[in-house]
């Protein structure tokens, strides 16, 4: 009995790898097993090599494997690119339509299944999918009624005659290999799940899941890899809460319209990637300089420029902490867990509305497209705050004046009211301002209005800044990270303890401000430092330089080449570093 | 219920002596309490330029924000709040230079929105660059041999669009502009009501003479159909664009607000945004 495998699945993109992951993972969520998936994918729609690979486990894993046990594979070319991967003892099932040879060197067991045959004798070739994944589903010997329940879910909107000759398709492909094997595979057989019921989502749904909880009802957006995914998942659910998604004309008026939204006082976002994020700026600065809340969600992927579109990096943060002219205050989180995702977004829009300021929610393919298990998401956790927002009826004000929007506070947060209410009427404007919303160039007004704007978020503190694992008091090595690295420096953690390095590990969330004082006193106790992003020029640890210090104690570990680490490599990096 | 005085406040326009914009203003206060409105029912979102300032100046809620975005501005306060009345104002270069992509895509999507543009053919703040309603030939700072361009003609591009209504007007006919304001106001969906509004430092051959020279009202075609399309598309090219009045109104396109699927008919902002443990439960249910 093992308690965690690598399964594969590789194929021309639109050949049904996507739909066959869906369900194969379906099932295996509802068995009870944690999961973790990666996409590989192209930006085009048909054809060229697309793979997604899920890691199924006992325990709560939140990393890609170093390695692979099956991989299912539609053509040649799937063997070629991933039979690398495989673990000696690995097992292939390809389509003997294609007769299958597995490359020099690799010690894998194949298994040449007729799956476009067996499709084609079904009715349909479009059934291959089914054949294929019936067949490793059959393989690990776990109960084909959940599958097939899975399947039902997927195609009956289609008739009850299409589920049937799926179900078929799984039954033969299951059968067939079956008999080839001599029954389930011993070496593959999974404990069992602890059983109970888990989320199985993208992060991006985990976000948009948030939007529905937080009371987001607008989202205007522009179509961008990688975050669409939110903008279809809102425009089905906010229509049944009284809401609505507009697709706009492009990035800049999906975030004006959102501060227009906002201003009016409905929670309103967008959500884009670096070149979205790019045409955002100068808006960004008018959400900052008119004190207008506003929630923007930044996937990030491969840049500069389209770079690598559907690829893993993290390099905008330079760009969301230093991006749009002059000097506003902002802020800016990055979710390091799919969970995190889902809360980071309700706490997000409650920020923006008690300080009136941008927010900037920064995950990274990784997170946003992986699917992923969820533990249970709380509703007794789901709090809103809208700050001080003026919901009562106003006094009218003495002398016909303007109601003092931008009143000088001691805590630099001004009362907040929203066109439509009696005797709130103020001016709004990007020009700097008096406290009536008039525009102001008296130089003493403007040292106040920047104190007051610069200075009300400097106390800001998201929950868990800075997300400390730190077992140790004087480590060996501190590895600092961000976003979707964690789980997988977790597993090269383990790794290092039994090499005897001694280790702490630290996901800062809180990207702006700086979180100094939580982060120093860990930096202090560590021997050395490891600051580990998917980008070229260590922008994090760049950053933790320039707040902090410890500039010789800190060591980069890069990764830019559009793929997520692996443990391997962090471990094999940081058992060099030291 | 309020007069256009009290859609007045004390602020000193910074326009200069016997700029258009003056009357523009004026229309709009007119309209606004014509049409019934009290000073928080409306909001005038306005871009950048000289005729940008304009919500600041009207006794309204009011949004002065980026140079070109008034238009997804003014949009974003329409879903939040459809009890409000929204207005989009600013300059040609604001709307048909920098902004004239959400122009295009503000009309197609037909959200219930007034948009004012104050055209006066020049760019006035940065003190006389050519704009794209600049004629050929033009002489300005930044086409010091006279504008190599064709002029963008908004009407034609506003009909092929999908206009709902489009009307154009000039700022000296007060009685002509507050109707239009009005009507667009009282329209359900996207008004565009181009004003012509000369500069008086800077466009020295787009002058108040001049166009009531040119100025073709509708008002002389008796038979004039404004539902008609193509007559509408015909008039304003026989006019090379200088016709003033409501050239072209369909009162049966929906709004988006009213096509789009399960939109709240009342205000957004009116809505308790807590959801229920009910609702979370059966959104997660889709991830089991």
């Amino acid at each position: 009995m093992i308690s965690q495998l690598s399964w594969k699945i590789g194929g021309q993109q639109g050949e049904g790898v996507e739909s066959t992951d869906r369900i194969f993972s379906t099932a295996l969520n509802r068995l009870g097993y944690y999961l973790y998936g990666y996409r590989h994918f192209s930006s085009r729609i048909k054809g060229g090599h697309t793979n997604n690979k899920i890691r199924i486990s006992t325990k709560p894993i939140r990393a890609i494997s170093d390695d692979l046990d099956i991989l299912v594979a539609f053509d040649q070319e799937s063997i070629d690119l991933n039979a690398g991967e495989l673990r000696p003892g690995g097992v292939v099932v390809a389509d003997a339509k294609f007769s299958p040879t597995i490359p020099d060197g690799v010690q894998a067991r194949l298994f040449a299944v007729p799956i476009t045959a067996i499709a084609e004798e079904l009715g349909t070739s479009l059934m291959k999918n089914m054949v294929a994944s019936g067949a490793s589903w059959g393989l690990l010997g776990l109960p084909m009624e959940v599958f097939n329940k899975a399947v039902e879910e997927e195609f009956g909107r289609k008739g009850a005659a299409i589920v049937e000759k799926n179900v078929e398709a799984v039954r033969r492909g299951a059968e067939f290999v079956l008999e080839q094997a001599g029954g389930p595979l011993d070496e593959f057989k999974l404990e069992e799940a602890d059983g109970k019921q888990k989320l199985f989502m993208i992060g991006n749904e985990a976000m948009a899941l948030g939007c529905v909880a937080a009371g987001c009802r607008l989202m205007s957006a522009y179509p961008i890899t990688p975050a669409s995914e939110i903008m279809e998942y809102l425009i089905k659910k906010l229509p049944k809460f009284g809401g609505t998604v507009v697709q706009t004309e492009d990035e800049i008026a999906a975030v004006t319209m959102a501060i227009g939204a906002n201003y009016a006082g409905v929670r309103t976002m967008t959500a884009s990637a670096g070149p979205g994020l790019a045409l955002m700026m100068e808006a960004i600065g008018l959400s900052g300089m008119t004190e207008t809340p506003l929630l923007i969600v930044d996937t990030q992927r491969g840049g500069p420029s389209t770079g690598l579109p559907t690829k893993q990096e993290q390099s905008d943060i330079n760009a969301l902490i230093y991006g749009t002219h002059g000097e506003i205050p902002k802020l800016v989180v990055a979710p390091s867990t799919i969970e995190e995702c889902f809360y980071d977004i309700i706490e997000g829009f409650n920020l923006a509305e008690q300080y009136q300021i941008p927010v900037i929610v920064a995950t990274d393919l990784q997170l946003s497209l992986g699917k992923q298990t969820s533990e249970a998401l709380d509703y007794d956790k789901i709090v809103i705050n809208r700050g001080k927002l003026v919901t009562e009826e106003l006094e009218p004000n003495e002398d016909n004046r303007l109601f003092k929007r931008y009143e000088f506070t001691e805590d630099g947060i001004s009362p907040r009211v929203i066109p439509g209410a009696k005797h709130g009427i103020h001016h709004v404007t990007g020009v700097e301002h008096d406290q009536e919303g008039r525009p102001s160039e008296n130089a003493l007004n403007r040292e106040k209005m920047m104190d007051k704007r610069l200075g009300k978020i400097s106390n800001l503190r998201v929950t868990n800044a800075v997300k400390a694992d730190v077992p140790n008091a004087n480590p060996d090595l501190l590895i600092i990270a961000m976003g979707s690295t964690g789980g997988t420096i977790e597993e090269a953690r383990a790794r290092l303890t039994a090499d005897g390095i001694t280790t702490n590990q630290i996901m800062v969330r809180q990207m702006h401000p700086f979180p100094n004082e939580l982060l120093q006193p860990h930096l202090e106790s560590a021997k050395q430092v490891v600051v580990l992003e998917n980008n070229a020029t260590g922008q994090l640890a760049n950053l933790i330089k320039q707040n902090i210090g410890y500039h010789d104690r800190i060591r980069n570990l890069l990764k830019y080449d559009g793929t997520p680490f692996l443990p391997s490599e962090i471990h094999k990096a940081c058992k060099e570093l030291n | 219920m309020a007069t256009f005085k009290e859609f007045r406040n004390n602020v000193k326009p910074n326009w200069c002596p016997g700029c258009g914009d003056f009357s523009v203003q004026a229309a709009i206060q007119r309209a606004a309490a014509n049409v019934g409105l009290e000073p928080e029912q409306l909001a005038v979102i306005s871009g950048i330029g000289c005729s940008g300032r304009i919500s600041g100046y009207i006794n309204a809620y009011g949004l002065h924000g980026i140079h070109g975005r008034s238009l997804p501005i003014a949009q974003g306060v329409k879903l939040a709040n459809r009890e409000l009345t929204v207005i989009a104002s600013g300059g040609d270069g604001d709307g048909f230079a920098i902004g004239m992509g959400h122009t295009v895509h503000a009309i197609r999507r037909n959200l219930d929105v007034t948009y004012i543009v104050m055209d006066n053919q020049i760019y006035g703040l940065t003190k006389g660059q050519t704009s794209p309603r600049s004629a050929e030939g033009f002489k300005t700072k930044s086409t010091p041999e006279g504008s190599i361009e064709t002029t963008l003609s908004p009407l034609e591009i506003a009909l092929s669009a999908g206009a709902t209504f489009v009307a154009q007007s000039f700022s000296s006919d007060l009685k002509q502009l507050t109707s239009l304001i009005e009507q667009g106001l009282n329209h359900k969906g996207f008004s565009l009501i181009n004003v012509f509004s000369p500069c008086v430092t800077f466009n020295k051959i787009n002058t108040y003479d001049w166009f009531k020279e040119n100025i073709v009202n509708l008002e002389q075609f008796p038979d004039y159909d404004p539902s008609n399309r193509i007559a509408a598309m015909t008039k304003i090219m026989e006019t090379n664009g200088m016709l003033t009045g409501l050239i072209y109104q369909n009162k049966e396109r929906k709004s988006y607000e009213d096509l789009a699927a399960g939109f709240k008919q009342e205000a957004l902002t009116k809505q308790d945004i807590k959801l229920s443990r009910e609702d979370f439960d059966k959104l997660l249910t889709e991830f089991k």
